[in-house]
């Protein structure tokens, strides 16, 4: 088409203009998109520099070395021990499920652990290592290292589990450390970030579970550069952890060996007390239980035999048990009247029997009365009648505040879990609580140890401890943390009459020596290490008329858990105390026939650092005492054939 | 003026016309290919292959053709425009039956040596076709109806075409560098006034019929859309790649983080690293300066065009000197806004940056036409 040559002159103008037109709103849009750059670039660098480096850099937190925990003589309760477990880079396995069968051929997979693995590799990422089995036994984990080539993507990891050298014998002082539970999370405000490195063990009861904060000490960190799947390229940096402060506990591991072998598969706990300090150099519950099962994982049988067990082998009887601490308690009873200067030691009291209180008739355990009694006999023979009439006297207040002072009702803070409080009841307490008036038959009941009283084996060492050295002993479980000395639980004067002090432990000495003292079949006989105690034993049921009119039924012939308690108390050396020793058998029936030959035989291993002399038993006991020992050092010897011992 | 007088006056003839390329714009056109090697040989952490290699091969084709397109006269060219643009729509026909699936969208057909994006080959084409409709079209009735509604059929058949397939990205790059071609031929500006009302009303209609039976976008452009406009709501699902590109750019600083150094491209936080999102990478690494550069380097290119296309004396020459500026301009314009952030993710890439074949192949025949205006410009 021909076209003017003006015509093409003005459509090339046009053009032109409108060439240049869009050309300016080209460079203005440019003009903007370099301002935005500017902006994103310049102004805010700053900010999109730390989002870059959050990006890219992840800190992963690095598990502290747990404090280990010793006895006072060094040997090892609880230590740290290279755990082996399997991983798997489910990326780098390829068939998951055919290299888990292949590996479930060469080591036991329990089906659960696999159920979890399968779990967590469907839900995490290709390249995240899972583990697969935990806690497994050097053999095994040399199985698989050889077999390695047959096993693409499984890798065996070493890291660090608690290990209880000790076994049963401090289960329930040191307690035991578990992985960290959504439930243990729950209970905290402001979690640790340390908990939540998987697998992470933190104490669960006891010991381990009070000073948790001393042992876990502080988390390390490393700083490693990730790319955007999370695969880690390399670490960046790196700060190691603060181990957690080392313990010493005051107990005696031999000690404790032995205590929880001597009560043997009774439901039984015994205290042993130093005199001096007030560290507890034994503080055993049976039965007990192996620790490291629960470390493992243990499995819901096992953990349901513990629970059902009428023997209660989880509770720590020696500080959460508490029992009416029957004629162990007139000790204070006696204390308190002297105190208050309302009995003399010449004083006596007539015991037909049994005494009328307000229309009711108290009963004396032997039937036919003990006669005329002063307070050294009423202590030897533990006439009830006695205290029944002392007891009036003095009234329960004075009772109980003395009870207090000696350590009962009070709660001793030791590190361990539940320490209970027991209870030595006053007026006040029973209106408080009961909504009632205190009766006359109430003190008459607390007299014996009976009705409200309840006391803690550790309690009752406090108690016997005061009153042997006349001060205020508080129990010490902790000797030093990372070799500093914890303060001592050695205590001021009681303030208490040094006389009235010496009449209650000549009537003690006489329960252990005198031919007519209830204790006195568990005597010690050598020269300096003469013992004095108080037998106990403590009704868990009432006796009512109609029994009592058909005779008591003797202990023997009821079911167990109707038996009496069995309790006794003792210090040695007399002239001198080094130790206090209490112990309970939990319905053992008789405290002088259950209780004090433990209590004496801990007491002799106590005092002699080890297995005492058979000379420092009566004659007549020797043979048999010879044939226990024995039979103990067996047991001892079979025991140290578990895999985690280090006592062989 | 026709082809016929060109002969009259004196054009360059045989080798001689090589000295008649416009050398500035082909040093340009290096640098910038330049650049998008040494990206890409940076976000492959070091490496020639899997993308420089294969990259700097097509771009030595590419010029090779840029050259036949320069040598051949322009007239050429005008002639077979028409022809050009029915292959091209015919190939889009095509990849709708044959073509391969890729990233959710049906766009190439595998040639074998190397697989054919025919939207790209359109966006060139339909440039070639609207130039010679002007430039046969008297410019007296360029704003007539009639004649305004022939060249929007010629835009609308490979838009629509494209979106089908779908890319959002070319349907809007044919439009807008059909609209320009024909705001420059002289089309009345009521038009455009009545077209961007009525686009404004679809961009409303789009918003109104999502979720409805009549709904006109996939379901993943308008998480692109929503991404776009807040790209805090899903950090880590759609709105990732808006984040973490800001990230990069933000991070780069004045002078960047140092060649190889970018953490957020080397670590594959920056998704698409070496393609639509590539222009992060250098931000990142070179910094507000490296991204300066590469602009001023794009608008060099452009300003070459308008040169050129101020300097033809044949309004063929003019028109698709201009309309390959635009479609260049729209290019890196839509490509940078999106890693930006101020447009939404809809996959273009950066100009003879990214890696690509067709795009480079495409792009560097294109500018082989405005080197064709160049040396047959009569002097």
């Amino acid at each position: 088409m021909r076209r003017s040559p003006k015509d093409q002159e003005a459509a090339h103008r046009k053009l032109s203009r409108r060439a240049l037109l869009l050309g300016g709103l080209q460079l203005g849009f440019v003009g903007a998109l370099a301002a935005r750059m500017r902006y994103l670039q310049i102004d805010q660098a700053d900010q999109f520099r730390l989002l870059a480096e959050e990006n890219r850099i992840n800190i992963r937190l690095l598990a502290p070395e747990r404090g280990e925990i010793f006895d006072r003589n060094g040997r090892t309760l609880a230590h740290n021990s290279p755990s082996y477990r399997i991983i798997i880079v489910p990326e780098d396995a390829g068939d998951v499920e055919q290299v888990i069968a292949k590996l479930s051929e060469l080591i036991d997979l329990p089906p659960e652990d696999i159920e979890r693995a399968r779990t967590e590799i469907r839900r995490g990422r290709p390249f995240l290592p899972i583990t697969l089995a935990d806690q497994l036994n050097w053999e095994d984990i040399s199985k698989v290292a050889v077999n390695a080539p047959a096993l693409p993507g499984i890798t065996p990891e070493v890291g660090l589990t608690r290990i209880y050298p000790q076994l049963d014998d401090f289960a329930h002082v040191v307690g035991y450390v578990g992985p960290v539970s959504d439930y243990d999370l729950s209970k905290l405000d402001a979690p640790d970030p340390i908990l939540r490195i998987p697998r992470f063990q933190i104490g669960k009861v006891g010991f381990e579970a009070k000073r948790e904060d001393i042992l876990r000490g502080t988390a390390g960190a490393k700083r490693i550069e990730v790319n955007a799947g999370g695969r880690v390229m390399r670490e960046l940096d790196r700060k190691e952890g603060q181990a957690g402060a080392d313990m010493q506990l005051t107990v005696d591991a031999a000690l404790q060996n032995y205590a929880q072998a001597r009560l043997g598969s009774e439901s039984a706990a015994v205290v042993v007390m130093d005199c001096e300090n007030g560290d507890l150099r034994a503080i055993a519950s049976a039965p007990s239980f192996d620790p490291n099962q629960f470390v493992r994982g243990i499995s819901v049988a096992d953990y349901r035999m513990l629970t059902d067990d009428p023997y209660r082998p989880l509770a720590n009887k020696t500080v959460q048990g508490t029992y009416p601490p029957g004629s162990t308690f007139k000790m204070v009873v006696s204390l308190a009247a002297l105190e208050e200067d309302l009995v003399g030691p010449e004083d006596t009291v007539y015991c037909p029997g049994h005494m009328e209180v307000s229309g009711r008739k108290f009963h004396c355990w032997k039937r036919g009365g003990h006669g005329h009694v002063d307070l050294n006999t009423a202590l030897k023979q533990s006439c009830d009648v006695y205290y029944y009439d002392l007891a009036i006297k003095v009234g329960i207040d004075k009772i109980s505040a003395m009870a207090k002072r000696l350590g009962l009702g009070t709660r001793h803070d030791l590190p361990m879990s539940a320490v209970a409080s027991g209870l030595a009841p006053n007026r006040e307490w029973k209106s408080r609580v009961k909504g009632q008036d205190w009766l006359v038959g109430d003190t008459v009941n607390a007299s014996i140890g009976q009705g409200f009283m309840l006391a803690s084996p550790l309690q009752l060492a406090v108690m016997t401890a005061r009153l042997a050295t006349g001060r205020a002993l508080s129990p010490r479980l902790i000797k030093s943390i990372d070799g500093v000395e914890q303060p001592s639980g050695a205590g001021d004067s009681l303030g208490l009459n040094e006389n009235h002090l010496r009449m209650v432990r000549r009537g003690m000495y006489s329960v252990s020596n005198d031919r007519r003292g209830t204790g006195y079949r568990s005597r010690i006989i050598a020269d300096g290490m003469r013992m004095a105690g108080k037998s106990g034993t403590s009704q868990v049921r009432n006796i009512t008329a109609a029994e009592r009119a058909a005779g008591v039924i003797s202990n023997k012939d009821l079911p167990w858990e109707r038996r009496d308690h069995a309790l006794y108390v003792c210090f040695a050396p007399y002239d001198d105390p080094k130790f206090a020793v209490s112990v309970i058998v939990e319905h053992g029936g008789g405290g002088s026939t259950a209780a004090a030959p433990i209590a004496r035989d801990v007491m002799l291993q106590a005092l002699y650092d080890g297995t005492p002399p058979l000379e420092a038993y009566p004659k007549g006991d020797r043979q048999r005492i010879k044939a226990q020992q024995e039979r103990l050092e067996r047991e001892r010897i079979k025991r140290a054939e578990n895999p985690d011992s280090d006592r062989a | 003026m026709s082809y016929l007088e060109y002969n009259a006056k004196s054009t360059p003839t045989g080798l001689r016309k090589i000295l008649y390329l416009n050398w500035p714009l082909t040093l340009l056109l290096a640098s910038v290919a330049g650049v998008g090697f040494l990206m890409l040989y940076s976000v492959a952490g070091g490496s020639f292959s899997p993308w420089a290699e294969p990259q700097f091969k097509r771009f030595l084709l590419g010029m090779g053709v840029m050259l036949v397109v320069a040598l051949i006269p322009i007239w050429f060219w005008r002639n077979i425009s028409i022809l050009a643009y029915l292959t091209s729509v015919v190939l889009l026909l095509a990849v709708e039956f044959f073509g391969t699936v890729g990233m959710g969208a049906q766009r190439w057909i595998d040639l074998g040596f190397m697989r054919l994006q025919p939207s790209e080959l359109m966006k060139i084409t339909s440039v070639m076709l609207l130039a010679a409709y002007y430039d046969w079209l008297p410019p007296e009735r360029s704003s007539r109806p009639t004649w305004v509604l022939i060249p929007v059929l010629m835009i609308l058949v490979p838009t629509v075409l494209v979106l089908r397939h779908p890319d959002l990205g070319t349907s809007i790059l044919l439009m807008a560098a059909g609209g320009g071609e024909m705001f420059l031929a002289g089309v009345h500006w009521a038009y455009f006034a009545a077209v961007i009302a009525a686009g404004l009303g679809l961009v409303a209609a789009v918003f109104k019929s999502r979720g409805n039976s009549w709904q006109l976008l996939e379901n993943y452009q308008y998480r692109r859309i929503d991404t776009f406009l807040d790209p805090s709501q899903d950090p880590l699902g759609a709105g990732y790649h808006i984040t973490q590109s800001k990230i990069a750019l933000g991070s780069g600083g004045w002078s960047g983080r140092g060649y190889m150094q970018g953490t957020q491209s080397r670590l594959n936080f920056l998704p698409e690293k070496h393609t639509d999102f590539i222009f992060t990478t250098l931000a990142e690494e070179f910094g507000f300066i490296g991204g300066l550069t590469l602009l001023t380097l794009y608008v060099l290119i452009i300003v070459f065009c308008v040169a050129t296309a101020l300097a033809a004396k044949d309004r063929f020459s003019s028109l698709v000197s201009l309309g390959v500026a635009i479609t260049f301009f729209l290019f890196f314009a839509v490509n940078m806004s999106m890693v930006m952030g101020l447009a939404p993710v809809v996959g273009v890439p950066l100009p003879l940056v990214s890696y690509g074949g067709s795009a480079m192949l495409v792009l560097l025949a294109a500018f082989g036409l405005v080197q064709s205006a160049n040396i047959h410009r009569p002097r």
